[in-house]
């Protein structure tokens, strides 16, 4: 394949993954806004109205981002975590498999279909946020790239776990029992300063931490660590899974018999 | 001139210790109408399935129009075109998108794929169910669909898996013309089948595929011509009570007064021969078919020989 070819090859999987989600918006769009939106009025509103400032913000401006953050997580990696596993249950992954497309245009299109899941999802929420606060982007590249590598790094997860899947119960397996407890702990809700010494120091072996705060920096202009560090972090994880999800695929792990 | 197949040594052990192939050598000559046969587990569906690049191979090579399927993977990919066993799309997609969606795999822009899909929907019947989700599509459009689909992107060699079953005998034999057609215009085609009429009317050349080993690969005219007798079925016209006179080379049965078989050895009779006899005993006939299809008895002495 010449390189225009491969671009065709990708723009047909992007198309075709957008085109799944956005069929059935009212399952992919909608209840990760009404949810974050029950975040806002329960923990933001009701709650953070008797918490009082956190770094200089009201309790649901501190936690917008790393509410934005969480819709953008689940997200990408639901979308690319039961597409692929869909078609591997479908056997229409075979489609891709006998055509020349090349691995990477493969990975690269599933990844971008979660980033354009990841990333529709978290303008919908801001868009909602905006209802509960008065949010004012302080950095807006910074924001959207952090947002975008992020999208990318589980949807990248949520192609080996689909790889590996062999029912749709394996499909929820890491979600409930290592995404979300992440996500919660990752500092969407508070600082990490007000941890004990001994937390703190656990709280950075977890990556969402380091996409909230980054976020967060994005948003607030706040942060409990370096967004450079966030950058570093995020792109380390990306390559590694990136470069394992393409090995998985080279080998047909979990896809060829 | 270089084969359309070329395969050298093909072995498959699968990760339960299974070994599906054996070893195999096979080539298929560009142009050809190629029947794969083997009962099922034989070995088939897993030659196939390495051709296609869905199964990955423990040993040996493979060559699609010269390219090496290791080597030159993407040129050789390009060249198949796979009908697998199995409904293999995506039932929510509209059928139009499942093929443009195929030749966008292969590098068509959207335009020329949709371009393509057309002519394929129309050829096969299907252009009216274009915006429909496949999956409210009967079983033998369903098929269709997968053919089309398979030949988007215009493959010089088509794979078919048992392309026909559960299809009625209408499409089946439509298909047929449509596969004939095909091939006359030039596109090398594989064909695995349980039908073996279908088998034995659509190809030139065939592969016996048994315990993954190929144990027969020759062409259709001279394995049919192995078959050294020819049993046929009579419907009298009149009721007989007794048999003409029957021989080791010639063999008649009275199943019931007015339905009588032979059997004769090819070598020694001929069908006027046969006839003229029958004539002789005042046995008139009024219509005639063949007992069993040739090919399926000439199947069953193959598989049964590989088992002793």
């Amino acid at each position: 394949m010449n390189a225009q070819q491969k671009w065709v090859a990708y723009y047909t999987i992007l198309v075709r993954e957008v085109l799944r989600f956005t069929r059935i918006w009212v399952q992919t769009i909608i209840p990760p806004v009404i949810t974050t939106a029950l975040y806002f009025v329960i923990f933001g509103n009701l709650i953070g109205s008797q918490i009082g400032k956190m770094e200089g913000h009201s309790y649901i401006e501190f936690i917008v981002p790393g509410l934005i953050m969480m819709s953008v997580i689940t997200n990408s990696y639901a979308n690319v975590v039961s597409s692929f596993y869909s078609s591997k249950f479908q056997g229409n992954i075979a489609e891709m498999l006998v055509s020349p497309t090349p691995n990477w245009i493969i990975l690269l299109g599933y990844v971008s279909g979660g980033v354009a899941r990841g990333v529709t999802v978290g303008v919908a929420v801001t868009l909602v946020s905006l209802l509960f606060s008065n949010l004012y982007i302080q950095h807006f590249w910074i924001t959207l790239t952090i947002a975008i590598l992020t999208s990318a790094l589980f949807a990248l997860a949520g192609l080996i776990n689909a790889a590996y899947a062999k029912s749709f119960d394996d499909i929820t397996i890491i979600p409930t029992f290592v995404l979300t407890p992440l996500t919660y702990l990752g500092g969407v809700f508070y600082s990490i300063a007000m941890l004990p010494p001994f937390w703190q120091k656990l709280s950075l072996l977890n990556p969402v931490l380091y996409m909230v705060n980054g976020f967060r920096y994005g948003i607030l202009g706040i942060a409990d660590i370096s967004v450079w560090i966030s950058y570093a972090v995020i792109s380390s994880f990306i390559l590694l899974l990136g470069g394992f999800g393409l090995y998985l695929l080279n080998k047909g792990i979990g896809i060829r018999s | 001139m270089t084969a359309a197949l070329d395969i050298q040594g093909l072995r498959k052990t699968y990760s339960n210790g299974f070994t599906a192939l054996k070893g195999i050598d096979l080539r298929v000559e560009q142009g050809d109408f190629f029947a794969l046969l083997g009962a099922n587990g034989a070995g088939k569906s897993t030659t196939i399935g390495i051709v296609s690049s869905l199964v990955n191979k423990t040993a040996g090579s493979v060559s699609i129009f010269g390219y090496d399927l290791d080597n030159q993977r993407e040129l050789a990919k390009a060249q198949i075109g796979l009908v697998p066993q199995e409904f293999n799309f995506n039932i929510f997609e509209p059928v139009v998108e499942i093929i443009v969606n195929q030749g966008g795999y292969y590098g068509m822009p959207r335009s020329a794929a949709y371009a393509r899909a057309e002519i394929l929907l129309n050829q096969l019947g299907l252009w009216d169910k274009r915006h429909d989700q496949a999956k409210s599509l009967s079983g033998g459009m369903k098929r269709r669909l997968m053919i089309a689909r398979s030949l988007v992107h215009n493959p010089r060699l088509l794979i078919l898996d048992e392309p026909t079953a559960g299809v009625d005998i209408e499409i089946r034999r439509s298909m047929w013309e449509f596969l004939s057609q095909l091939n006359a215009d030039g596109t090398t085609i594989i064909l695995t089948t349980h039908y073996l009429e279908e088998a034995e009317s659509l190809c030139r050349n065939i592969g016996i595929i048994d315990k993954g080993e190929l144990i027969e690969n020759t062409s259709m005219k001279q394995l049919l011509n192995r078959l050294d007798t020819e049993s046929y079925v009579f419907d009298l016209a009149e009721p007989i009570e007794s048999l003409p006179v029957t021989s080791n080379l010639c063999h008649f049965t009275l199943r019931d007064p007015t339905t009588l078989e032979v059997v004769f050895h090819k070598a020694h009779y001929s069908l006027n021969q046969i006839f003229a006899f029958l004539n002789e005993h005042e046995v008139n006939i009024r219509s005639m078919r063949n007992k069993t299809n040739r090919l399926e008895q000439l199947f069953m002495d193959l598989v049964e020989g590989n088992k002793a």
